[in-house]
């Protein structure tokens, strides 16, 4: 009991997966060594995804590992920390990554709408979680910082409800600028 | 821009994925568009997107083709679409390690990192430590520092975060941003405090002083960020943790007064804090225990988990502190987190009556099927501790485990269930035909090599001696026929302990040994053929001394001496006697809370403590002719403690001779001793040969100086002795700081504790699994008996304990157990005498007004026996 007592780091995420409903890998990303390679990664992800994916609850401890988890149609969402981890922590980490996808998508979060807007989902990642810190938490200043502007669009081909998001996104922005937190 | 996907993959149904079919080397050819003028970024983006989305898959890059794509992507910089920009830095970073000469971006991430746009920066910052090496991060060290104190958070954050990621790498650079770092820490942003807080403790975690002065600062000034909050928990705990701070120290009552943090997510990293903490009592642990307990209804089940899991934690060592939640947690039983439930019930498990576990234990084989190995594991463990709790359950957990057993699992979680079973069948013997039983029905469809030889063993063991011995040998015999090698062999082994224990299933016993003589593998047939010769000559002695109980010596000592004994050739047999034996772990049953620990079965053999010295004494020339070492001690202490000199000795017994290794610590800093020895002046006719001296003794290095005794030859039976021992040595006065010794020295003596030999020290454990064979094979040619009375001994337990720790000998039969309310008890002993010779006790003690003993000695050499009454009397 006293090998717990947690050495104070910031270092808290061990991975980020986002699978299929067929337990493929959409989305992986390990930040230390624990499963160093694809081969390891790869069967621990199908061990996850079989122990999880037909329940709903929310966490798991799987190979000494603290999973926290959330599905949502046909995407499987976890956030891998340590069993000695602030479980809160990784749920925050897990919020966070889902609640921007969400805003991304236009809370449209399928396997299709996220493998069309892979870029997002990249960039949404590298800015919650950096090498196993946490970067951000909250789902506002990702989706604000991941930018993903549809400027390339012509106006004709967006509807309604994006051009008010383009406008409220540059609004934010403003505000952002004029006032920085 | 979401229809930027081929049209095809729409038609082959909504399940497609547009990324599904890519072909590295086709993406890599794509890459070639980024060398087109003007840049197309939307294509090129596309193509970025797919580059790390294979890299994402574990696609393998080569050095020359991630090089030749990373350096086209670096065209891309000339492009000014943020989106393509923000790619750009991720492929940079995921290419950090595959391609060569990536520094080649540090100018234009150095130019994106100091610019104007915002949303760049933070980016850039990442992506540039990434790729930057010691000598790189020096020149960029004034913008890190601006960047550090940035006001736009992300920048700062990244900053921050990058330079925690570059500690590990340059300490020397990112310790000079100290100040910067102090500076972010009072920000009003809570992922920027939080950062901060982290980079400055990774800085200063060495000092223990700063880390005092940092925890001071911000407990007083209170912070925003829940994070940093749990970080400072943490920080704190390992502070009180290192420093043994008692618990009215101001850092335990921060922890405390977190308890009433706003933030969740800080309540229950301190909860989980004090719960955590060492030598915690019932009061401290009660806030804690109650916030824990209002989160058990939390609508959240991350929360949920969190609360229960470390309720169980608190349960292993404070039970009665949980009983108040008992009510939460039978609540918890039904819920639909199966891992809640099962964490819920185990600790309901330790916490409540005896009239409560039939109900958990029915409620728990509903879901067990459902839940993960690891948490199967833990039920094991619980039950397991249960049964030493309420030894009257047994007959309900021996059903719920043959259950378990019976469902799929995976090796660890059949391990723990296995020995689960083997520790109540040795705990109770009225459960023994159940549980071996239940063990027999399971190697018939065992997978694991491991679990049905230990089950074979166990059963060659304790199945002879059950009423009906003859229906295990089915189930033996089944593994001869359908197993591989090693649980044939073990199978064979087991099956010769039947012959050799019951005459009327000797011949049957023979015939399947002949069968098994044929078999295909050597160690099979090697067995087969020896136990058959064996058991034909129809002698106790021969059965008890090769099939009852075996080898008695340490392996690793076995391979040394055989080694010796062929490198010199002689016609002389090689003596068994020479080995070394084998030690007995000296581990004490009951302190062991939980007896299924995953680590039980060490993979390697390792050298036993013995061992260890056997090498270092060789390893002096003046203990070279001593023969083997028979026996090592336990270490006595010859000085009190905190004195100026720690001294302890450890007795090591040879044939004919005593080796006395002092270990001896010098606790005085202005001090240096050389020419270290322990005289000893003996009482009886021991004869001090040698001294061997410690030649120098520095400031807080242990040494070990040695004397040696001849033991002696012309009076066996003077087995005990007392020594007055004093440590003679040259003492040179030195600088306490440097260690440096004055040139001159001058005599001067210690006067140590008395070290007394007593007949333990002749005397090694040697375990005899079958008591009964031993004895018969030793005979009663020597046989003495005497009685004694023990009138201080009130207790046949006490008895029990001091005899055994007197003649230090190995209980066997587990007759070191005395039954509850019993007025006579047997107790069995079995050791080898100094010299190699096997002696066996049998002890019988009947309590009235004291403890009456009969003693009966047996061994195959007549002064030991007499050595033995001589010392009991």
């Amino acid at each position: 009991m006293d090998s717990s007592i947690l050495e104070p780091s910031l270092y808290t995420v061990k991975a980020v997966l986002i699978l299929d409903n067929d337990g493929d890998r959409l989305y992986a990303k390990y930040y230390d060594d624990t499963y160093p390679t694809v081969k390891e990664q790869k069967a621990f992800e199908k061990n996850i995804f079989n122990k999880t994916h037909r329940t709903d609850s929310e966490i798991a401890l799987l190979e000494g590992l603290t999973v926290v988890y959330k599905s949502n149609i046909d995407l499987f969402f976890y956030v891998i920390g340590s069993s000695h981890e602030n479980e809160l922590m990784l749920m925050a980490v897990l919020n966070c990554l889902f609640d921007s996808l969400s805003q991304m998508l236009r809370k449209n979060v399928e396997r299709r709408a996220l493998l069309e807007n892979m870029e997002g989902l990249f960039l949404a990642v590298d800015e919650i979680v950096d090498g196993g810190v946490i970067l951000e938490s909250d789902p506002q200043q990702v989706v604000h910082r991941v930018a993903l502007r549809g400027d390339d669009v012509p106006l004709t081909e967006q509807t309604v409800t994006q051009v008010r998001k383009t406008i409220l996104a540059s609004l934010s922005m403003l505000r952002y600028i004029n006032f920085p937190t | 821009m979401i229809k930027k996907f081929d049209k095809k993959d729409e038609e082959s149904g909504s399940g497609s994925n547009p990324f599904q079919h890519l072909e590295k080397s086709a993406v890599l050819q794509e890459a070639r568009i980024f060398n087109e003028t003007p840049i197309n970024p939307r294509r090129c983006l596309h193509i970025l997107t797919k580059i790390i989305y294979l890299l994402n898959q574990g696609e393998h890059f080569g050095t020359t083709e991630a090089t030749e794509a990373f350096f086209a992507m670096t065209r891309l910089f000339q492009s000014n679409d943020q989106t393509l920009r923000r790619m750009c830095y991720l492929t940079i970073k995921e290419m950090a390690n595959i391609s060569e000469d990536v520094i080649i971006v540090t100018s234009s991430l150095t130019k994106d990192m100091t610019g104007k746009e915002d949303v760049y920066r933070g980016p850039a910052i990442r992506a540039l430590c990434r790729i930057t090496d010691t000598t790189m991060l020096q020149a960029i060290e004034r913008y890190m520092k601006q960047a550090i104190v940035d006001k736009v958070p992300s920048v700062s954050s990244s900053a921050l975060v990058s330079s925690l990621h570059m500690v590990k790498m340059s300490y020397d650079v990112v310790k000079r941003w100290v100040n910067e770092a102090q500076e972010a820490a009072s920000s009003d942003n809570i992922m920027v405090q939080y950062h901060a807080l982290g980079l400055l403790y990774h800085l200063r975690k060495n000092d223990r002083l700063a880390v005092t002065k940092m925890l001071n600062k911000f407990t007083k000034s209170g912070l925003k960020s829940p994070f940093a909050y749990c970080m400072l928990i943490r920080i704190a705990s390992k502070l009180l943790d290192e420093t043994e701070g008692g618990h009215d120290s101001p850092l335990f009552d921060f922890i405390e007064s977190c308890l009433r943090n706003k933030n969740e997510m800080v309540v229950y990293e301190a909860a989980s804090a004090i719960v955590h903490m060492p030598n915690c009592t019932a009061r401290e642990l009660a806030p804690a225990v109650s916030v824990l307990q209002l989160f058990c209804s939390s609508p959240k089940a991350a929360l949920r988990y969190a609360a229960v899991r470390t309720l169980n934690k608190v349960a292993m060592k404070h039970p009665s502190a949980v009983t108040a939640c008992n009510l939460d947690l039978e609540n918890l039983i039904t819920d639909s987190n199966r891992s809640i439930a099962t964490l819920a019930i185990t600790t309901l498990l330790k916490t409540g009556s005896e009239s409560s576990v039939d109900r958990l234990m029915k409620q728990i084989s509903s879901f067990v099927s459902e839940i993960s190995d690891e948490f199967k594991v833990v039920v094991v463990q619980a039950i397991s501790a249960l049964c030493q709790k309420y030894p009257r359950k047994h007959s309900v957990m021996m059903n719920f485990l043959s259950n378990m057993l019976r469902d799929d699992g995976g090796f660890e979680y059949k391990r723990a269930i296995v020995d689960c079973i083997i520790s109540i069948i040795e705990e109770n013997p009225e459960s023994k035909e159940t549980g071996l039983a239940h063990l027999c029905e399971f190697i018939e469809d065992c997978e694991h090599t491991v679990l049905a030889t230990k089950i074979l063993h166990l059963l060659g063991k304790e199945g002879p001696r059950t009423p009906q011995p003859s229906k295990y040998i089915r189930f033996i015999f089944n593994r001869v026929v359908l197993e591989s090698e090693a649980v044939r062999a073990a199978a064979v082994s087991a099956l010769a302990k039947f012959g050799a224990q019951n005459d009327d299933l000797l011949p049957s016993v023979l015939v399947l040994m002949q069968r098994c003589m044929m078999d295909s593998d050597d160690e099979v047939r090697d067995r087969a053929t020896f136990y058959m010769n064996v058991l034909q000559q129809k002698q106790k002695a021969l059965n008890a001394a090769y099939i009852f109980n075996g080898l008695s010596v340490s392996i690793p000592g076995l391979e040394k001496s055989l080694h010796q004994y062929t490198l010199e050739p002689t016609e002389k047999p090689f003596d068994m006697k020479s080995v070394p034996l084998a030690t007995t772990p000296i581990t004490d049953h009951k302190s062991d809370i939980t007896p299924v620990s995953s680590s039980k079965l060490p993979d390697k053999l390792t050298p036993s403590r013995q061992d260890i010295y056997q090498e270092q004494l060789a390893a002096i020339p003046d203990f070279q002719g001593l023969g083997p070492l028979f026996k090592s001690s336990e270490q006595v202490q010859l000085t009190e403690a905190e004195t100026e000199y720690v001294v302890r000795c450890v007795k090591h017994t040879f044939a004919g001779h005593m080796v006395f290794q002092f270990d001896c610590t010098n606790t005085l800093n202005d001090q240096l001793l050389q020419k270290v020895v322990v005289q000893m002046e003996p009482s009886e006719s021991y004869e001090v040969v040698t001294y061997i001296p410690a030649s120098s003794l520095p400031y807080s290095q242990p040494g070990s100086c040695y004397t040696l005794v001849r033991l002696p030859e012309d009076d066996p039976t003077a087995v005990s002795c007392t020594f007055s021992c004093t440590m003679k040595y040259l003492v040179k006065d030195c600088d306490p700081n440097t260690g440096e010794p004055d040139d001159d020295g001058y005599d001067d003596e210690y006067v140590l504790e008395d070290l007394e030999v007593t007949v333990a020290d002749h005397i090694q454990k040697v375990l005899k699994a079958n008591f009964g064979a031993a004895w018969e094979e030793v005979g009663d040619e020597f046989e003495k008996e005497e009685t004694f009375a023990l009138a201080s001994v009130r207790t046949l337990d006490e008895a029990v304990g001091n005899i055994i720790s007197f003649l230090g000998m190995q209980p066997c039969e587990r007759s070191d157990k005395v039954p509850e309310n019993k007025n006579s008890h047997v107790l069995f002993l079995a050791g080898v005498f100094r010299g190699g010779h096997d002696m066996l006790v049998r002890a019988r003690l009947a309590l009235a007004d004291g403890v009456t003993m009969q003693v009966t000695v047996r061994s195959g050499e007549e002064t030991v026996v007499d050595v033995i009454l001589a010392s009991v009397g």
